[in-house]
This record gives C-alpha cells, sequence and structure tokens, in this order.
C-alpha cells in the first residue's frame, strides 16, 4: 500500500522524517492502530454492555432447534433443523433469486437497449418509455404492485385457472407437474454436462476453421442441439422413464407437482424489470460510445443489421458495458434483501427470525454482512477476470 | 478499502449495542429526557393505535401510560414508537425504547438470553385461527395442507409449527413482518388462515377487512392453542424501573378491586378504608418506597382509569371488539386478575 513515488536507487538522501516513503508508512502503522484501538474498546465494552444485561452471546444456538417453519425451501428443511440450516435455506433462495435475476435482466436489458437503437421508431419509444418508467420508480413499489396484483387478481385454488389441465394457476402460484425422482435424472445431469463441454469444443473449432478458411458454421444452433439432446439421448437410453407427480387439488391447496410462488415471482419479476431498466441505458452507452465507422464498415462488408449488432458492436461494445454491470449484479444481489416486504424466505428474513429467536443481534448480523461480502466479491472477482479477457489487447 | 468498509460497518453495529454504556440507569435515562419512550404496535385495534388524530389508543398504550403517570404525574409525557414483532427486541436491547407494551408474550427465553425482564401480566390471551367462513371449516384440526398467514419474530409463529408437528399436520407458512401486509395477504386470499393472539384476531376481524367483505365473513375457531400472558418488557439490570412499571399495573388491578375509577377517585381521596388510603397516598409511604411521588397511584387512576375501565373502554363492550372480560375477569369475579397487595 506504501506509495511509492521514486526508484530507490535514485533517490537522494533525506532525513528520515522527510523522507516520503517512511512518512507514509509511519501514517498507516498509527491509523491501523488508531482503528484497530478503536475496534477493541468497541468490542470490549459491547461484551461487557451484553454480559451486564445477561444477554447471551456466540454462536452455539446454530445448532438448536430452529422451531419455525420456512414457506420455499430448495433443500429438505422443517421446523426441527437447526438455525443453521433454516440460514442455509435463506442464503439458498437469496442465491436462486440473485442468480435467475441477473442472467434475465442481462437478457432483457441487452434486448431493449439495443432496442432503443433502433431505427424503428415506434419499438425504440416502446424501449425509451420502459426505461424511464421502471427505473424512475423504487423498486419496493414495483415489488409491492407485482405482489398485489398476484395475490388480488388470480382466483384462489378451488377456482384455479387450469391450463391445459395440468398447469394450475391461482393466488397459491403456478403449479405445474414435475417427473418422479428417477436413478436417470443423475446420468441425465452428467449428460447436460457433457453437452455443454461439447458445444465449448465446437465453438473453438468452428472458430478456427472460420479463420482459417472461411467457410461459416451455425455454431449456436449446433450448440443448443448438443446440450438438450445429449441429456436427451440418455434419457431415451435409460427407457425414457415418463412417471410424473401430477398437481391435484387436496383440501385447501394442490397436491403434488411444483409450484413457483407469488412470493418468489413478484420478487424476481420486480428485480428483473427495474434492474433491466438500467442495463438497457448501460448497453445503449456502450454501443453508441463507438466509433460510427464501425457499424459502417460492418454494413459495408454487407453484414446485416443483426450481424453487425452481434459480431461487430457488442463484443467491442462490452468493453464499456461490463464494468458498470458490475455493479447491476452486485445491485440485483443486495436488492434481492427486499424479499422481506413480500415474505419471500431470504437470507435476511431467516436471519431476522433468528436474531428475534435468540436475541444475538450481532452474531447474525455479522452472517449476514460475511454471506453478502462474499456473494458480492464473487461477482466482482468474475467481472474483473471476464472484463480483463475482453480487454483491448494491443497486437 | 472494501475491508474497512466491512470494519466501519461492523463498528456501527457494535456501536448501537455499545450506546447503551453511556446512558447509565434506565429511570434515570427517561427521567433526565422527561418523556417514557414506550415500544408499541405497528397499529391493532383496541390494543395500540394511532388514531385520526394521532393520538394514540388503546389498552396497551395505557400501560405506557400508567407510567408515565407514575413517573412524571402526566401520562401524555410518552414518545411512542411503532415496531413490529421482529424489530421489537432488538428496539428494546440497544436502548431505542425503554419498554414494550405491544402484546409481547412472557416467555423463558425472553427472560432469560434476551436480556429481558417482563413486568405483570397485562391480558392474558392464547392463540387462535381466524378463517373466511366460506371455507367451512369448523375446527383447527382440519387445517391440513392449509396455507397460513403469520407475522415473523412471534412466539405465534413457533406455535404454530408446533401445533401442526404435534397434529401431524402439514401447512405453508406465509411469513411477513409488516401486520398490515400480513392482513392484506390473508383478506385477498393469499391464506386460508390468519393465525396470531386471539385477541389480535378480534381486532383484526373487527377493524380491518376491506370493503366489500365485513366482519361477519371471518370466523375465529374454537381452539386457542397455547397461553399468551401479554406483559410488558424492559431490559434486565435496573430493578427501580422495573418496580414502577410492574406496580403502575398492580395499580390499576387495585383500584378495580376496590371499586376506586377516574371518576369517583376524588370523593375516594375522603375515605376511612386503610388501604384505599394507602393506595392513594393519603397514607404516605408507597410513593417513597417506589422512589416516586406519593400521589403516583391518583394520578394514574385520574388520567388513565382502573384495568376495568381501560378494557371496557379500549377492547370490552365499550368498543367494537366486544372482547368479554373472560380470563382478564378479576380473581374475585373468577378471571385471572390478581394484584399483588399495595403496603
Ligand atoms: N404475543 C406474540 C405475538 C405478538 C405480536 O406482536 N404479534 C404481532 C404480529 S402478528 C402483532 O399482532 N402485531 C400487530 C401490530 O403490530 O399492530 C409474541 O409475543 O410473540
Amino acid at each position: 500500500m506504501a506509495v511509492e513515488t521514486l526508484d530507490s536507487t535514485t533517490r537522494p538522501k533525506v532525513a528520515p522524517w522527510n523522507d516520503p516513503v517512511v512518512r507514509g508508512w509511519v501514517f498507516q502503522i498509527v491509523i491501523v492502530g488508531l482503528v484497530g484501538l478503536l475496534a477493541w474498546f468497541l468490542v470490549t465494552n459491547t461484551l461487557e454492555n451484553l454480559a451486564r444485561q445477561k444477554i447471551a452471546s456466540g454462536y452455539d444456538y446454530l445448532s438448536r432447534e430452529a422451531g419455525f417453519e420456512i414457506g420455499d425451501s430448495m433443500i429438505p428443511y422443517s421446523p426441527a433443523s437447526t438455525y443453521a440450516r433454516a440460514i442455509l435455506v435463506g442464503m439458498l433462495n437469496t442465491l436462486k433469486v440473485a442468480v435467475l435475476g441477473i442472467v434475465l435482466s442481462t437478457i432483457l436489458g441487452t434486448l431493449i437497449g439495443i432496442g432503443r437503437l433502433s431505427p424503428n421508431w415506434l419499438l425504440s419509444k416502446i424501449c425509451e418509455w420502459y426505461v424511464e418508467a421502471f427505473r424512475n420508480v423504487p423498486l419496493l413499489l414495483w415489488l409491492f404492485l407485482f405482489y398485489k396484483l398476484i395475490s388480488e387478481a388470480f382466483p384462489g385454488p378451488r377456482q384455479a385457472i387450469s391450463l391445459l389441465g395440468s398447469l394450475f394457476l391461482s393466488n397459491r402460484g403456478l403449479y405445474f407437474p414435475v417427473p418422479l425422482a428417477d436413478p436417470i435424472h443423475h446420468w441425465m445431469a452428467v449428460g447436460l454436462l457433457v453437452g455443454v463441454v461439447a458445444a465449448f469444443v465446437v465453438k473453438r473449432w468452428a472458430k478456427r476453421r472460420q479463420e482459417a478458411t472461411g467457410l461459416p458454421f451455425p455454431t449456436i444452433r449446433a450448440a443448443i442441439a448438443l446440450v438438450i439432446g445429449v441429456p436427451l439421448v440418455v434419457w431415451l437410453l435409460g427407457g425414457a422413464p415418463h412417471h410424473m407427480s401430477w398437481p391435484e387439488l387436496k383440501g385447501f391447496n394442490f397436491q403434488g407437482g411444483t409450484v413457483i410462488q407469488p412470493e418468489f415471482t413478484a420478487l424476481l419479476v420486480g428485480l428483473v424489470i427495474y434492474t433491466s431498466a438500467f442495463i438497457a441505458e448501460i448497453v445503449r452507452s456502450g454501443i453508441l460510445a463507438l466509433n460510427k465507422g464501425q457499424s459502417e464498415a460492418a454494413m459495408a462488408l454487407g453484414l446485416s443489421r443483426a450481424q453487425s449488432m452481434r459480431l461487430v458492436l457488442l463484443p467491442q461494445a462490452m468493453r464499456v458495458i461490463v464494468p458498470p454491470m458490475t455493479s447491476q449484479y452486485l445491485n440485483i444481489t443486495k436488492n434481492s434483501s427486499l424479499a422481506i416486504a413480500i415474505g419471500y424466505p431470504d437470507l435476511v428474513a431467516a436471519v431476522n427470525v433468528t436474531i428475534n429467536q435468540t436475541g444475538q443481534a450481532i452474531e447474525n448480523i455479522l452472517i449476514i454482512m460475511a454471506a453478502f461480502l462474499t456473494v458480492s466479491l464473487g461477482i466482482s472477482a468474475f467481472m474483473n477476470w471476464y472484463n480483463k479477457r475482453i480487454a483491448l489487447r494491443e497486437r | 478499502m472494501g475491508r474497512f468498509l466491512n470494519a466501519a460497518a461492523i463498528g456501527c453495529v457494535v456501536l448501537s449495542v455499545s450506546g447503551t454504556a453511556w446512558a447509565g440507569k434506565d429511570l434515570d435515562t427517561v427521567k433526565a429526557r422527561g418523556q417514557l419512550v414506550c415500544g408499541t404496535m405497528e397499529g391493532t385495534a383496541g390494543f395500540a393505535r394511532a388514531d385520526s388524530q394521532g393520538k394514540w389508543v388503546g389498552l396497551d398504550v395505557d400501560v405506557c401510560r400508567a407510567v408515565a403517570a407514575t413517573i412524571f404525574g402526566d401520562s401524555e409525557k410518552v414518545k411512542y414508537v411503532p415496531l413490529s414483532a421482529q424489530q421489537r427486541f432488538t428496539a428494546l436491547q440497544s436502548g431505542e425504547v425503554d419498554m414494550l407494551s405491544n402484546n409481547t408474550t412472557a416467555t423463558l427465553t425472553r427472560d432469560t438470553v434476551l436480556g429481558l425482564d417482563f413486568g405483570a401480566v397485562t391480558y392474558y390471551d392464547g392463540q387462535g385461527f381466524l378463517v373466511n367462513k366460506k371455507l367451512g371449516v369448523k375446527s383447527a384440526k382440519e387445517l391440513e395442507g392449509a396455507t397460513v398467514c403469520v407475522a415473523p419474530g412471534t412466539t405465534t409463529e413457533l406455535n404454530l409449527a408446533d401445533y401442526f408437528r404435534a397434529n401431524k399436520m402439514t401447512f405453508k407458512p406465509v411469513v411477513i413482518e409488516k401486520v398490515d401486509e400480513v392482513r392484506a395477504a390473508f383478506f385477498s386470499g393469499r391464506c386460508d388462515v390468519y393465525t396470531n393472539d386471539s385477541s389480535s384476531l378480534y381486532a383484526t376481524r373487527a377493524a380491518n377487512p376491506p370493503p366489500p367483505l365485513t366482519p361477519e365473513d371471518f370466523v375465529v375457531l374454537p381452539e386457542i392453542i397455547s397461553k399468551e400472558p401479554l406483559a410488558p418488557a424492559f431490559r434486565h439490570g435496573d430493578n427501580q424501573f422495573g418496580d414502577i412499571v410492574r406496580w403502575s399495573q398492580y395499580a390499576m388491578v387495585d383500584a378495580e378491586e376496590n371499586g376506586i375509577t377516574s371518576k369517583n377517585v376524588d370523593e375516594m381521596l375522603k375515605t376511612e378504608n386503610p388501604s384505599i388510603k394507602r393506595l392513594l397516598g393519603v397514607t404516605p409511604g408507597m410513593g417513597k418506597a417506589l422512589g416516586v411521588d406519593e400521589k403516583w397511584a391518583y394520578n394514574i387512576i385520574k388520567q388513565v382509569g382502573n384495568y376495568g375501565e381501560s378494557f371496557e373502554r379500549n377492547v370490552g363492550m365499550g368498543s367494537p371488539l366486544k372482547i368479554v372480560r373472560g380470563l382478564n375477569a378479576l380473581w374475585k369475579n373468577g378471571g385471572l386478575q390478581y394484584a399483588e397487595p399495595i403496603r
């Protein structure tokens, strides 16, 4: 962290208190010392206060029974599970929303951003309105609106709207059939992985061949065929087991199948619509930042508008787009904690209940901070790596 | 830089708890401030709700007012801080409020590891279920597979899980922090059932169904699945403040036992009954023992009323809730309200 202003070999001899390097070090040590002292003071003082008020401390509670139910979980969970598991359930729910939110708002935002640049007046106006409408209203209001829309507009489960006789839409969410668990699913997952790897190999091969011979190859179609085809073949070879779990109205609710709940839908839709408005602007400005000569040159080569966007403009715009995109991805992750307002059981919800039951606010807030910090640093690291990879290489 | 921000953030959390170190004793802080800060609910008819003029009214509010009357001789010297069930204990622990009077159930965990203490029970309650009559449910035992709206950070949430486990039934919770949003989710049909303390269910049924729904569309199921002794809560540590909260509540019950009301309290000053003279401070001693003015109980009764008056006005027959005294009748009348003697 020291600021090396001069090359050590050429540095003239000066008294240590005049030496900027020495001074830099001294200041830094003093600051670190002061911060450390303050931290020590705060921590000991807090521990004393907690003890005086007889508030429990430590992380023992994590292994105790949580006692509360969670409405949406990707892993087996019951009120008899531990607090640690309840928090893990919340963490996975947060990740689920963040990952889907990032993927969907990137796709939607890119389309809208490109749409705004379209020569088609209507399309570009619609995209402009979209951006202005969605990014100028606070996200929380969107969440409330979507949640109210779903819970008020859809009928109860007994009057559910049935689509194709097996999908059911009601204010309890969207119920649909899923295949019953079967060992073949593991092999299909392996097949999927193989398909993805094969797609990458094909892509590299096609690129080399095109560079060498100029022959184009339908890479995207081939990739899709591989990613879907390999697992499909595995399934067929495994005897194509097709037992399904069907949703059925039993008592109050549908049983069987699986469900996408209103809280999750409202949160995801809200996050995607709100963030994609920002992403659209980032994409648009990234493309506008390019020299006009780029699109003219692409056109002169006879590329279609779509081709010039995909092959010439977007790849170059990426260099401008990626850094601000990182902060949008971080925003999605952090904004997902608004889940609490509409009852989606995310990390913050699970931790808040834990705080309330155990009284241990500090320990629990440290868990939230550590979790969000890890995810955020992960996103930043990935985006920085990607940014380096696409950075302009001087040749 | 990131690391530094992180450290700063931890510092802030820590600071909010260490803040109380400089605050000194709770009672001294309250006196120096000239105002009691009372943690209350977000808005439940009859118990704690701001009326159209923004004035807080309700059974829970009266407890805060009684404590302020004891400390300051003026029941209006209270600032109300609405808290969700989820926030309330952190707010109390960190010193944001001096006490809670918001339908908080006294439990062992809260009394011990949360570092709190409880006053006398202001309302004997139990958890129930509210359903739309259209569902045709007659008993909580028929709730297998139901979707249940519940607020997080409550005993309600835990009892609910216990009850379904004990009865080998399953349910889907919809858990929303703000009580208005929980109620809205229930009334919109997102949930089949709303569960809370039954007092709160009566209040919700009477005051909250959005038109065209009416209170008659809903029914509270007969099962009471838990004991919910609702009591004021305060931080462990300042016993004098705790004494004041507890005896302010007893004074209201004691006044009812002795037939003293806000209307007749001035006449009662002339009585020959020694226990009434002690309560009203005509015979001095009780105020000194508590460390407050000798007229403390007189002030409570004059300004707030006795327990029965407060009950009838806020949640009883004089209110839209029409809750019967039941467990909250005086012990003499077959209820559980029984004040320790003021002597
Ligand atoms: N007695 C229960 C629940 C009490 C409680 O605070 N319930 C909340 C959430 S359901 C409530 O009724 N709030 C109403 C309000 O804030 O107005 C407890 O202490 O955990």
